[in-house]
């Protein structure tokens, strides 16, 4: 069995005025180490599936396992999780972000604590402990987040959108920066995503949603050649442009049927 | 001239004009306080107000000194003192817990979200006589005035703010598995605290209302106390005292109030 296997997930918002059907009868699997992206226009339901995975809420109907354990219920199951923008508490100094997560979950012990911040230092952030987050840039500041994220030691990472709030100097650095910290680590991770070429970059397999409501219209694996290299290097392979090209196609197809 | 010389000339002309400024504007703030004192003690010694409602500062200052010297100013200023801060501090802390308990229930909060508007929209002042005859024509009762007075618009105010806290701040927490008291200690209340200064400010005054009104009604000690004897007795020597004192009091108070503010919140 699969690491991380999802079968059959429905999931519909109530309102008091309507059921909206946000994700229909999606299943899929995701081996340990797998970094896979998933890919779709806004309302897609592709960030609703990345927080059931983070067992934010559990799903109308379907199950997901990790590691062969029920998410739901699980205390041991810990996640990474990153938001559009890093979230870092303003009132806290960044050593108190960082170990926040080892904080609540009770595993504040010194080596853990040295360990969360070695690891700042490993994303190029020294002597910035003892500062508050509103003093560092936005590039920093997610380095922050993702430090804070990795911190608790989570089996799966989940990213939704961390970079579309950077600027692109930054956010091409960040998007080799998590790659090979993943590639290091052997963490699994699913990239939530509208930008194709960064899902083509970073990731092993891209699902691409279709909208209304939200399912996976086509699965597309990433060559090997592409896999093997950075996010960075990857953008200026040939067989980048040739999938970005078959990708775009497939997303103007989908967008077509929606009108009519 | 070199460019780096003219840079330091300009900044120093800048400075110069910051000092210009505030001295203006400290005299400005001299000349309003001794015209009005000057002007009240001239109108009163010349008659063209009323010396026995009016009062004039000279009158006031020597029953100051008067007061002082036999004690009696000090016990009734302290008792009201007192009062007041325990009010304050009552009325501050009761509402936001109370704030909390609706932040932790969100039924409760919509069950009681129409009798908080009600309490809200009631005098409290008008509650002092049901309070002095079920509490007793005491200090407790006056407290009790000080701390009523603030404590459902203070919960109104911070239950608002906790509700509009950023959710993803509290999704982060959720994925580290945290429960509901940690989300409210990690979270909604640090990022509450602005708001609670704020209400803390407007609570100074509340609170001050509060009791002077609870004096009024007692009428045992206090500046309201001082107040409403002077009132009785015709001393408006005794009354422009209180008034003046309680002016100075509260100012204390609110300062106090600011320089908590910028201990708690250390990273604006």
């Amino acid at each position: 069995m699969s690491f991380l296997s999802i079968k059959n997930i429905h999931h519909t918002y109530f309102s008091e005025k309507s059921a909206t059907e946000a994700l229909d009868n999606i299943s899929l699997d995701i081996e340990e180490g797998e970094f896979v992206s998933f890919l779709g226009p806004s309302g897609c339901g592709k960030t609703t599936l990345l927080s059931i995975i983070a067992g934010l809420f559990p799903p109308t109907s379907g199950n997901i396992q990790l590691d062969n354990k029920p998410i739901h219920g699980d205390k041991d199951f810990f996640i990474g999780y990153m938001l559009q923008q890093d979230y870092l508490f303003p009132w806290k100094t960044i050593e108190e972000n960082i170990t926040l997560g080892l904080k609540l979950l009770k595993q504040d012990d010194p080596e853990s604590k040295s360990k969360a911040l070695k690891l700042l230092k490993d994303f190029g952030l020294e002597d910035i402990e003892k500062q508050f987050p509103k003093q560092l840039s936005g590039g920093m500041r997610q380095r922050a987040a993702l430090a804070r994220t990795l911190a608790v030691n989570p089996k799966i990472l989940l990213l939704d959108e961390p970079f579309s709030a950077l600027d692109y100097q930054t956010k091409l650095k960040l998007e080799d920066l998590v790659s090979e910290t993943l590639k290091v680590f052997g963490k699994t991770a699913v990239l939530v995503t509208h930008d194709i070429g960064e899902s083509i970059a970073m990731s092993d397999r891209i699902y691409l949603f279709a909208a209304k409501p939200g399912r996976i219209h086509k699965a597309f694996p990433v060559p090997g050649e592409l896999r093997s290299l950075s996010p960075f290097e990857a953008r200026s392979h040939p067989l980048y442009s040739d999938l970005f090209q078959t990708i775009w196609k497939e997303l103007e197809s989908l967008e077509t049927i929606g009108e009519h | 001239m070199k460019p780096s010389v003219n840079i330091k000339n300009l900044h120093a002309q800048y400075k110069a004009s910051l000092l210009r400024e505030k001295r203006w504007v400290r005299f400005c703030q001299l000349l309003i306080f001794i015209v009005f004192f000057g002007a009240w003690e001239t109108s009163s010694r010349l008659e063209w107000i009323d010396p026995l409602i009016f009062s004039s500062p000279s009158k006031v200052w020597n029953l100051f000194l008067t007061k002082i010297t036999d004690g009696t100013l000090f016990s009734h200023l302290s008792v009201t003192v007192f009062e007041t801060v325990l009010g304050f501090i009552l009325g501050t802390v009761l509402g936001t817990m109370l704030a909390a308990t609706l932040w932790w229930s969100p039924l409760l909060s919509k069950i009681l979200d129409p009798y908080l508007v009600i309490l809200n929209a009631m005098p409290k002042v008008a509650l002092g006589p049901i309070l002095i005859v079920a509490l007793g024509p005491t200090l407790t009762s006056i407290i009790a005035m000080g701390a009523i007075i603030s404590v459902i618009i203070t919960t109104i105010v911070v239950y608002t703010s906790f509700r509009e806290v950023d959710p993803n701040y509290l999704k982060v927490l959720q994925t580290f598995g945290a429960s509901r008291s940690q989300m409210f200690k990690e979270a909604i209340l640090p990022a509450s605290f602005p708001t609670i200064i704020s209400t803390l400010k407007v609570n100074v005054g509340l609170s001050w209302v509060g009791v002077i009104v609870g004096e009024f009604l007692v009428s045992e000690k206090g500046l309201g106390y001082m107040i409403i004897y002077g009132f009785q007795v015709f001393n408006f020597n005794l009354v422009m005292l209180s008034l003046m004192i309680i002016a100075v009091f509260a100012t204390i108070m609110y300062q106090l109030v600011e320089l908590l503010e910028r201990k708690l919140i250390k990273n604006e």
